[in-house]
């Protein structure tokens, strides 16, 4: 039962429960979604914390309106006013209807436009001529394909700082979903298919990448690190590749394609030509997966 | 002869599955063992097994949502261990195949096994007793739909102890799912274990909507319905329309498994995009299928605990009836990554945003329906003010993720889980607790003990938060939903935290369990003689605690809203003075046969014991059709059995079960 | 036993200890219903219009089911992965002949219906017979045609085209099959219990599954066949 008691151990108590999220709130590194290190990641931020606010502004008086009510009208208080049959007024209902009309009438503008403005196959607008990578995933590690560069790489890519990256992606095998949390939005990798993400890195750094699509026994596995550079160093990453002597050729990725987690870094010199269309097109089996038809893109 | 099962189906050598099945079958053998120590196994047939009664029926759904809920759970405490042990190179208990297993396992018992008998209960007792009629438009196929439920959840909790379950997620997206990459069992079992039970909650979708359209008391116009009543309607609308869709989902993904088929396969023109879209065309309607009902639930108990009228009746109906008819037009925002394109993203988004608004409005009618009014804070009203607040969070943590853009970075995180969590426990779990706690004296006829009832509260509220707001916040750090360990130790503490939550919400079961037995031990203290325990507002509370077979003597001539506190007020004793002969439908044990002969057919399916399949569809049509030519189905209740019953109302004493 | 506050209002019922008690009380403040007034006067069953109505129910949930194929179909009508296109495979003719089939089997179920209304036992049964055979005929005719493609390496397992048109027809010769069986139940019960009203109300939902089939049919005719032949 709601005693004045009870109010009051609640009311003691909540400092105390404040405490764990200030401090998490306090340690601001973590937080890769809300400290983003490229535009796309800066203008999702932006939305995520506006449409936050819009929102807060009906939520949190009608939370203390929910308490309040409660508190007010309790069957203990004989203060307050009862009026058992009161059950409309025209002025309420207005009210109720129009605010979150308001609210979300604002936030469809928002959608609409950030939609369009953060398409991810929507190229961005930068003086520097854009990277071409290509993505693939697979049984559970990324390959990632350098095609003008012809190099490729296992679990780790690297591209300059303040170019854009124009990400080609596509999966050997079931559904994946390709994800750099720090840079910005994620977007599905289904084979046949070929999706397409354009990302940017404002300074060099090293951020954490993944997939966020389920797919199977070695999933937790199949992360990788994308590190932006500077131009320089970028060079010197790929003539380190470069050096790697390790073709990949069609038997080579074979081999990559069969099911293997947790696998290191790996380098690879001179890729076959086409590589990531004939996996689009399922030229190229993957693990035993029969080859598949003409490839879909978007 | 056994197709693909042999002994080796059973996994001897995981100790942690062992003991799992080691514990249900300890479980099987108690509870088989008192029925059969007791001497109730005819008692339990006649009244139970073969029953028609919805409030039977209702009861039985009941209790299977609270032992899959206890699955369920199980399964969610081994995953929040898991994840507080397997950070940073710790590769926790689990290895990966059983903990894909766990988290899908959890998924579709919560859903399907636990939330929908929880909701589908809850109508079964109260709906026909709500609108003044004796039983649902179609006892017998009430019964049928029960024990098909029944025998899915069977199947899942087979599949522990023979084989193993699906590897996929909840919702089994392909080409995971297909015969290439899950070669075994697991995903027929979860197949055929929604199959079945797809089927039943088709029947009972059917089923009430013509019990609600045709069997309402006289004077009951659409307009004077119990709220419950129409949120009733609205979901069934939603089952009958929804379902049909999930079937086929299911069957053209076995059709690829069993015949070769193509129609969401890697290979030959297969396109696994179709399936998302199908079965999320399912999925969005169906989480609304869960939360109507606890909505209506909602707004009967605090329409009755504050002493006062619903706010806003009509906006309710129309609310509620905006919401069925929007929930089919936001399926896409479970996929805006997959790619298509910005204005199909944005109409999406749109139109989940438009469906805020009725949700809110409720919220609005709920809150000046507490507005000078005299609200009692029993637990039921604890429930419901929790609720308000914690399903007001988990929404806006869902609009946000309508807006695509905010979704590019949420999508499948641990922000996501913690949303549908937030507005599931928050809203449909909340809302089954609450039913129960308020119906429970009037099946039954005696009230559970409210002080286990409010630690109860207090625990699953507290928990829900300590387990669930972690998870928003990793989903902001970068963490995303599913993995079995993880390099970050920066998140260790947080899925602590989650897992303390986790402790904390297992203390509220407990306490409901602990509430369950000394209620019952005690139940001669807190019977409900009036059948009236909480000044009710509708027609449920005019009859006993618990109702005779018939439900009414009379059928009750409704003329507001709120018909039995519109006959307290008008000063009316609902008792009548002349009884009539009641027509009654007879028991049947058919609708139990039938599901135990498709269940073993589902079972044969899986395991590819095709004589056994075949002949156990074949068995199962058979004992459909032969009840088709049984014209011995229902029998006249006389008069005077009618007169005796009512004369003892009050008095008669509690059934020891 | 749990309390609660004490609620002083005129009127309404007190909730304090030994509520129930007191709650008797109240009750006996209130006047008896009075028999014409308050209570149903005569409980009509009208189990036929419910169970008419329980079965559109059912039949639209089973709209839905082939809408569900129908855009199945819809979308992956062109991925024919190589394999035999709908031009290839359809012909019309063939087609024309089974549509009649079951356009008059829905003829002459209706006139089984009206032969029910007129409670005449043999015309209601040589109608149902008609229908059955026509039935049978189309379920023939289906089945030589399937037989047929499998055998021509175009069966369902060829390309996603051929799997969703494989199983939007077939599921509707599912629905016929079972329309067969029940029409043959229904003709037995017929002879055995004469027009009872629970044998009315089962013709009547019999006859409605059978119309159904044939308007989704006209949809399977239109979309799959005709479009998929003019290609």
């Amino acid at each position: 039962m709601m005693n004045d008691r009870s109010c009051r151990r609640i009311a003691r108590l909540l400092p105390l429960s404040l405490a764990l999220p200030a401090t998490l709130l306090l340690s601001g590194c973590q937080w890769v979604v809300l400290d983003p290190q490229g535009p796309i990641g800066l203008e999702e931020r932006s939305i995520i914390l506006i449409a936050t606010a819009l929102m807060l502004l009906v939520v949190v008086p009608v939370i203390a309106l929910i308490l309040l009510f409660a508190w007010r009208y309790r069957a203990s208080n004989e203060q307050a006013d009862y009026r058992p049959n009161w059950s409309h007024s025209n002025r309420i209902e207005a009210v109720v209807w129009l605010i979150p009309c308001l609210i979300v009438s604002a936030l469809g503008v928002i959608a609409w436009r950030s939609s369009h403005a953060l398409d991810p196959y929507r190229p961005l607008a930068s003086p520097m001529k854009p990277l071409r990578i290509d993505a693939v995933a697979l049984d559970w590690k990324w390959l990632f394909i350098y095609p003008d560069q012809k190099v490729a790489t296992v679990n780790q890519v690297a591209f300059p700082a303040n170019v854009p990256v124009e990400f080609h992606i596509t999966s050997a095998t079931v559904m994946n979903a390709f994800f750099i949390p720090q840079l910005g939005s994620q977007i599905y990798a289904m084979a046949g298919m070929e999706t397409r993400l354009h990302l940017l890195a404002d300074q060099p750094g090293t951020y954490q990448g993944l997939s966020s699509n389920y797919s199977g026994d070695g999933f937790s596995g199949m992360t990788f690190k994308a590190i932006a550079l500077a131009p320089r160093d970028f060079a010197a990453w790929l003539a380190k590749v470069a050096a790697s002597r390790q073709p990949l050729s069609a038997q080579a990725y074979e081999q990559l394609a069969s099911p293997s987690e947790n696998n290191p870094v790996a380098y690879y010199s001179q890729v076959r030509p086409g590589l990531f269309a004939a996996i689009l097109a399922g030229r190229l089996g993957s693990g035993g997966m029969p080859a598949m038809v003409a490839m879909r893109s978007h | 002869m056994l197709g693909k099962l042999t002994l080796a189906a059973i996994p001897y050598q995981n100790p942690i599955v062992m003991g799992g099945v080691g514990l249900m079958v300890l479980a099987a053998i108690a509870v088989l063992g008192t029925i059969t120590v007791m001497g109730q196994w005819r008692y339990l047939w006649t009244e139970w097994l073969t029953s028609v009664d919805h409030k039977r029926i209702g009861a039985m759904y009941i209790i299977l949502a609270g032992v899959m809920l206890l699955r369920g759970f199980a399964d969610a405490i081994m995953m929040r261990a898991q994840q507080a042990l397997a950070y940073g190179g710790h590769p926790g208990y689990l290895p990966p195949e059983h903990f894909d297993q766990v988290f899908s396992a959890h998924g579709v018992i919560m859903i399907f096994f636990m939330a929908m008998p929880f909701m589908i209960g809850l109508m079964n007792c109260v709906l026909p007793l709500q609108i003044g009629a004796r039983d649902v438009a179609f006892p017998f196929l009430n019964s049928l739909s029960l024990w098909l439920t029944v025998a899915g959840a069977l199947l899942v909790n087979l599949s522990l102890a023979i084989g193993n379950f699906a590897r996929t997620g909840w919702l089994a997206y392909p080409p995971l799912s297909e015969l290439h990459f899950s070669p075994g069992v697991g995903v027929d079992y979860y197949i055929w274990a929604l199959q079945i039970s797809g089927v039943g909650t088709t029947l009972t979708g059917v089923n009430f909507i013509a019990t609600i359209l045709k069997m309402r008391a006289p004077g009951m116009t659409l307009m004077r319905m119990p709220v419950f009543t129409w949120t009733a309607l609205c979901t069934n609308i939603l089952i009958v329309a929804a379902f049909p869709i999930l079937t086929i989902s299911l069957a053209l993904l076995t059709l690829d498994r069993y015949l070769g088929m193509h129609f969401f396969t890697n290979a030959l023109g297969g396109d696994p995009m179709m399936y998302i879209n199908l079965i999320w065309i399912w999925g969005h309607p169906e989480v609304y299928i869960l939360i109507l009902p606890a909505f209506g639930v909602f707004s009967e108990i605090i329409a009755t605990f504050s002493g006062k009228r619903l706010f806003g009746y009509t906006s309710m109906v129309f609310a509620t009836m905006a919401i069925a008819l929007l929930s089919f037009l936001v399926w896409l925002h479970h996929f805006f990554t997959m790619g298509s394109g910005a204005d199909v993203n944005a109409f999406f988004g749109i139109t989940t945003m438009v469906i805020a608004v009725p949700t809110g409005v409720k919220i609005f009618n709920w809150l000046f329906t507490m507005y000078r009014g005299r609200v009692r804070f029993d637990s039921p009203v604890l429930w419901t003010i929790g609720f308000m607040i914690t399903f007001t969070i988990g929404g806006m943590s869902g609009v946000l993720m309508a807006v695509p853009p905010a979704d590019f970075v949420l999508h499948n995180s641990l922000f996501l889980v913690a949303h549908f969590h937030n507005v599931i426990i928050g809203g449909v779990v909340f809302g089954a607790m609450a039913g129960l706690t308020y119906w429970f004296p009037k099946v039954f006829g005696f009230r559970l003990n409210e002080r286990l009832g409010k630690a109860a509260f207090w625990c699953w509220l507290v928990g829900f938060y300590v387990a669930f707001m972690p998870l928003y916040a990793l989903g902001l750090m970068g963490a995303t939903r599913r993995m079995d360990h993880y390099a970050n130790p920066a998140w260790h503490p947080l899925f602590v935290t989650a897992a303390v939550g986790a402790g904390i919400i297992c203390c509220g079961i407990a306490l409901q369990l602990a509430q369950i037995v000394v209620s019952i031990a005690q139940r001669e203290r807190a019977r409900d003689l009036t059948g009236d325990p909480w000044q009710g507002r509708t027609l449920e509370w005019a009859t006993a605690s618990p109702p005779p077979a018939y439900n009414f003597a009379r059928i009750p001539v409704v003329r507001d809203r709120d018909a039995f506190w519109d006959m307290k007020q008008r000063g009316v004793q609902m008792k009548a003075s002349v009884y009539r002969p009641i027509h009654m439908p007879r028991n049947t044990g058919t609708g139990l046969v039938i599901a135990v002969l498709l269940g073993a057919a589902a079972f044969a399916m899986v395991w590819h014991i095709w004589w056994l399949a075949i002949g156990g569809f074949a068995a199962a049509m058979v004992a459909l059709i032969r009840h088709a030519f049984d014209d011995d189905r229902d029998f006249y209740v006389e008069a005077e059995e009618v007169r005796r019953t009512e004369s003892l109302r009050g008095h008669a004493p509690l059934r020891s079960v | 036993m749990s309390t609660g506050p004490t609620i002083a209002h005129g009127g309404a019922l007190a909730f304090r200890p030994g509520y129930a008690d007191h709650a008797a009380d109240a009750l006996r403040d209130l006047r008896p219903a009075t028999d014409a007034v308050d209570f149903e006067l005569e409980h009509h069953h009208d189990a036929a219009s419910t169970a008419q109505l329980g079965f559109w129910i059912y039949l639209m949930s089973d709209c839905l089911l082939f809408a569900g194929l129908f855009a199945t179909y819809s979308v992956l009508h062109v991925r024919t992965a190589g394999g035999p296109t709908a031009p290839q495979l359809f012909h019309l003719p063939y087609v024309l002949a089974e549509t009649v089939c079951l356009l008059v089997s829905s003829f002459t179920c209706g006139l089984a219906t009206l032969a029910m209304g007129r409670r005449s036992r043999g015309a209601t049964l040589g109608w149902l017979a008609v229908t059955f055979t026509l039935g049978l005929a189309f379920i023939g005719l289906e089945a030589h045609e399937f037989a047929h493609l499998i055998a021509d390496h175009a069966g369902p397992d060829r390309s996603a085209f051929l799997s969703s048109f494989f199983t939007l027809v077939a599921t509707h010769g599912l629905h016929v099959t079972c329309g067969l069986i029940w029409m043959a139940i229904m003709m037995v019960l017929v002879v055995k219990k004469g027009f009872t009203a629970s044998v009315q109300s089962r013709l009547s939902c019999l006859s409605l599954f059978w119309h159904f089939l044939d308007i989704i049919w006209v949809g399977v005719f239109t979309l799959v066949y005709l479009f998929g032949a003019l290609k």
